[in-house]
């Protein structure tokens, strides 16, 4: 019991635990839904992100979208700010990171800084109109997440070489972009020979970049003066500017920096080579929301993020094992369910901190008992 | 046996890092004013949140008219009629007077609403007990002395025969205060009970029967108001003599600090100027003190001089320097400092570590920065310098999540940073605002201490005791306009009061200017 007296062993003792419940309830699901696949989906489920390295690979490389965007939640999140906006960004990250690679040739790292440049600019216009008009930045977020998307669909409708049938002309009309190997091998993530090693196509150095920039966030927020001011502003944005700190800017760049995180997710998904952006008119990238529970699960710590990402990916890989058995809208379920549960982490934390000042007490009490009780009833 | 309404026994009750109540003992009678004193952090606050079920003790136990009672929420407490008034208000601010006070205890007919009878009986027991309130008017606009009557009739409403007052009079004017401890004496002779905490040791003689006294979590005593004095109740509270009136050398007058001519403030409440064509000045060494009744446009002066609010029309310079339109941080580096009015909203960042807000106002300075990356050990260090310095208590030192702490070591943490500052000017807006006496001296002999150093101080207080022991030169404000000047030495109280009130005025020279 000793060591659940560090705040951080709590944390993570009342994550697993969550996670645990989760998982139980979900096969509760698996049980209900089709009982005789139900313990043998619970299996698969659960060790079909390690069952070989390829799907290893897999939860990493859908692991490293959702790490940036729950980096931009919870980085915004950290200045009170709430960022439903990560989508659009994400998608906005996306098409600069495409466009720039098949338009315009550029290589991996450019593409990488462009869309980069796209996220910041669109996360930056909600920050903009909190700090200095005080409209509420989750409306306007949701506005550009919309915004976003139908300009992103335009550009590409209209732009021809975006397509495969662009260069192979009898490639069918579909939705989608055309893959990079074809149009610019250069603007692919490098792999560093880690696809032989893995034997997969899924795995490139964009999850090592996820953790860094992650790690690099944890810094800023935790060691550094500017961190010191956003969470300063985020906590109480009055005593703030009594401090001489300025707000509006602080509310600006954070919004900024949120989306340029967003932003550089959807570079890293889409350079991957193996992704091409689907023009879809009716929906928003899952990825994007998808941060918000990810930075949820974290309790918005940069560095937890990384293990949420994984966590939440780890188990969207394990809900493919459940094909065809089950059907793709109860998988779905089924994974929305464990994480929503996860969720409660919050709430065990709170009972494991009870539970270990009882026990404390208690084992205080019986070291003064021998001594007898302290005569204490004595008013004046 | 039962000659108790209310007993606490052997209460103990942890937070982490500190024992806020060590075996305390608190016995209550009915139809008494049991008056419960203690430094700031003595724990009454807890021993009082204990008894409305807001915390489970650890031990002791609670009896009721002689039986043992268990208070797991403010639910059963009410259900045992034990009603509270907190020191900060809980109320609903969007709501009106009488959705606040039947909150939590509404009548309903077929499942609505019905508050038809509610408004009969809250008229009735405002006319009843002289408790003036629109029932019909938001609580965000009516007055804070208004705001406490409505908590009152919150509790009358439920019938409750015993009444918890947690700093009642810190947020009142003196009129107020008259008139409060005029009801809760009306209280006491219809044989409700009462609980009484507060630091003013004469409100505590005016109108207590007995008095607990508690001293940093302990019981030290209970005693019959009749047969003590201020002088042993303030022994007892902080365990040693306590000097009421600081003594204060003569003032050696310096250049001028700060200069406001003919400052023009619009009010955020109103249509009309908050602050109306205001001039003064502060040199240095000497204490200028802002007398005033609360509302008369001490705080958005305040506002406009440090920068936190934009003037309409006037100059201020500070230290030869025009900072009419400078920002707060340039200001403060100029040379300003300031202990402001709402601890809350602007003083400290409640979610931040007492080192991270001893650093607020400086973490950008190299002495705690290298590269933009915060010197935490550098903050650290100065922080226990600062705690140990101006005795400020918490549970884990400068690690201590400010919001845990109690309201009086808040505030000497916002003292003391902004006395180390070292600015040469000083803006206290009430700095002794709910703090215990023992707190109050010291805080004075800092301030006196900082104008003998040669700081200009500019204090804003409401209380007159103050005012009259510590300033220079007295300025009173009414109405957004100041209406006279005054030598502490050679004026009174009274003749303060009649111009506060605004009954007498005398015609100044920035009418000129």
């Amino acid at each position: 019991m000793k060591f659940l007296k560090k705040p951080g062993a709590v944390s993570c003792m009342a994550s697993l635990l969550s996670i645990l419940a989760g998982i139980l309830f979900g096969f509760l699901l698996l049980i209900a839904f089709n009982p005789s696949h139900a313990l043998s989906g619970l299996v698969n489920m659960t060790t079909n992100g390690i069952a070989n390295s390829d799907k290893l690979a897999k939860v990493f490389y859908m692991a490293t979208p959702l790490m940036m965007t729950g980096l931009s939640v919870a980085f915004a999140f950290k200045t009170g700010l709430f960022n439903i906006g990560a989508s659009g960004q994400y998608v906005v990250g996306a098409f600069m990171a495409i466009y720039g690679a098949v338009q315009w040739q550029l290589p991996w790292y450019a593409c990488i800084l462009l869309a980069m440049l796209g996220g910041a600019i669109w996360g930056s216009i909600p920050g903009i109109c909190k700090a200095f008009f005080n409209v509420n930045e989750v409306i306007t977020s949701i506005m550009f997440n919309w915004i976003g998307l139908y300009t992103v669909n335009l550009i590409l409708l209209n732009s021809p070489a975006m397509f495969t049938n662009y260069y192979v002309p009898q490639a069918p009309n579909t939705p989608l972009t055309v893959s990079l190997k074809l149009a610019n091998p250069e603007a692919i993530l490098p792999k560093m020979g880690m696809n032989e090693w893995m034997q997969s196509e899924y795995i490139n150095i964009s999850i090592f970049l996820a953790i860094l920039i992650a790690v690099v966030m944890w810094v800023i927020l935790n060691k550094t003066t500017f961190g010191y001011e956003l969470k300063a502003c985020g906590f109480n944005r009055h005593a703030s500017e009594y401090a001489g700190i300025n707000a509006r800017r602080n509310i600006v760049l954070s919004m900024t920096i949120a989306g340029a995180l967003s932003g550089i997710g959807g570079a890293l998904y889409y350079l991957s080579g193996t992704a091409q952006y689907e023009i879809l008119k009716t929906a928003l990238p899952a990825m994007g929301f998808n941060g918000i529970p990810v930075a949820l699960l974290a309790s918005s710590n940069p560095v937890g993020t990384i293990f949420s990402a994984l966590f939440v990916s780890y188990i969207q890989v394990g809900g493919e094992a459940l094909q065809p058995e089950y059907v793709k809208e109860i998988i779905d379920i089924i994974i929305a369910v464990i994480i929503y549960l996860s969720a409660f982490a919050l709430l065990i934390r709170g009972w494991i901190g009870k539970l270990v000042t009882r026990r404390s007490l208690e084992s205080e009490e019986k070291k003064l008992s021998p001594a007898g009780k302290k005569g204490g009833n004595t008013p004046c | 046996m039962s000659e108790y309404v209310i007993e606490m026994l052997n209460i103990t009750k942890e937070f982490p890092g500190i024992k806020a109540n060590d075996d305390v003992t608190l016995q209550l009678k009915k139809g008494e004013i049991h008056a419960l004193l203690g430094e700031n952090g003595a724990g009454k606050s807890t021993l009082m949140s204990v008894l409305f079920g807001l915390y489970q003790p650890e031990k002791g136990i609670i009896k009721k008219n002689g039986r043992v009672v268990h208070i797991k929420n403010p639910n059963d407490a009410t259900a045992l009629n034990i009603g509270m008034v907190h020191q900060h208000f809980k109320l609903v601010e969007v709501f009106s007077v009488l959705d606040n006070i039947i909150l939590g205890a509404e009548d309903t007919r077929y499942g609505l609403l019905s508050k038809r009878e509610a408004r009969k009986k809250v008229l009735e027991l405002s006319e009843r007990y002289g408790l003036k309130v629109d029932p019909d008017a938001l609580v965000e606009d009516i007055s804070v002395g208004m705001q406490q009557r409505v908590e009152i009739l919150k509790m009358l409403y439920r019938d409750n025969e015993i009444l918890i007052f947690d700093e009642p009079t810190a947020v009142l004017t003196p009129q107020e205060i008259v008139e409060l401890l005029d009801i809760m004496r009306g209280f006491a002779a219809e044989g409700k009970s009462i609980l009484f905490i507060t630091h003013k040791l004469n409100e505590i003689m005016a109108v207590a029967d007995r008095c607990t006294v508690l001293r940093k979590g302990k019981y030290i005593g209970t005693v019959d108001v009749s047969s003590t004095s201020v002088e042993e109740l303030s022994r007892m509270m902080v365990g040693r003599d306590v000097s009421f009136v600081t003594p204060k050398g003569e003032e050696h007058l310096g250049d001028t600090v700060l200069q406001v001519s003919g400052v023009t403030v619009p009010s955020r409440l109103h249509k009309k100027d908050a602050v109306r064509n205001v001039s003064f000045e502060v040199r240095a060494g000497e204490i200028v003190c802002l007398a005033g009744i609360e509302g008369n446009g001490q705080t958005e002066l305040v506002s406009a001089i440090t920068g936190l609010e934009p003037i309409h029309s006037g100059r201020i310079v500070l230290l030869g320097r025009d900072i009419t339109r400078a920002s707060i941080r340039e200001r403060s580096k100029i040379g300003m400092s300031h202990i402001p009015e709402d601890r809350h909203k602007h003083g400290l960042v409640l979610d931040y570590s007492l080192g991270e807000n001893f650093v607020l106002q400086r973490y950008w300075q190299s002495e705690f920065q290298n590269h933009g990356f915060i010197r935490k050990k550098k903050m650290h260090e100065y922080a226990d310098r600062l705690i140990r310095q101006f005795d400020v208590r918490s549970g884990q030192g400068s690690f201590t999540i400010v919001r845990s702490m109690s309201g009086g070591n808040q505030q000497k943490a916002i003292v003391a940073r902004e006395i180390d500052k070292n600015a040469p000017l000083l803006i206290a807006v009430q700095p002794t605002r709910g703090l215990d006496v023992g707190a109050i001296e010291y805080i004075h002999q800092q301030i006196i201490a900082q104008r003998d150093m040669g700081k200009a101080v500019l204090l804003v207080s409401l209380e007159l005791d103050e005012v009259m022991n510590i300033a220079d030169r007295i300025l009173v404000m009414y109405e957004g306009e100041i209406v006279g000047e005054f030598d502490p030495k050679k004026t009174t109280a009274q003749e303060l009061g009649l111009y506060m009130a605004g009954a007498k005025r005398d015609t100044r020279k920035e009418a000129l200017a």
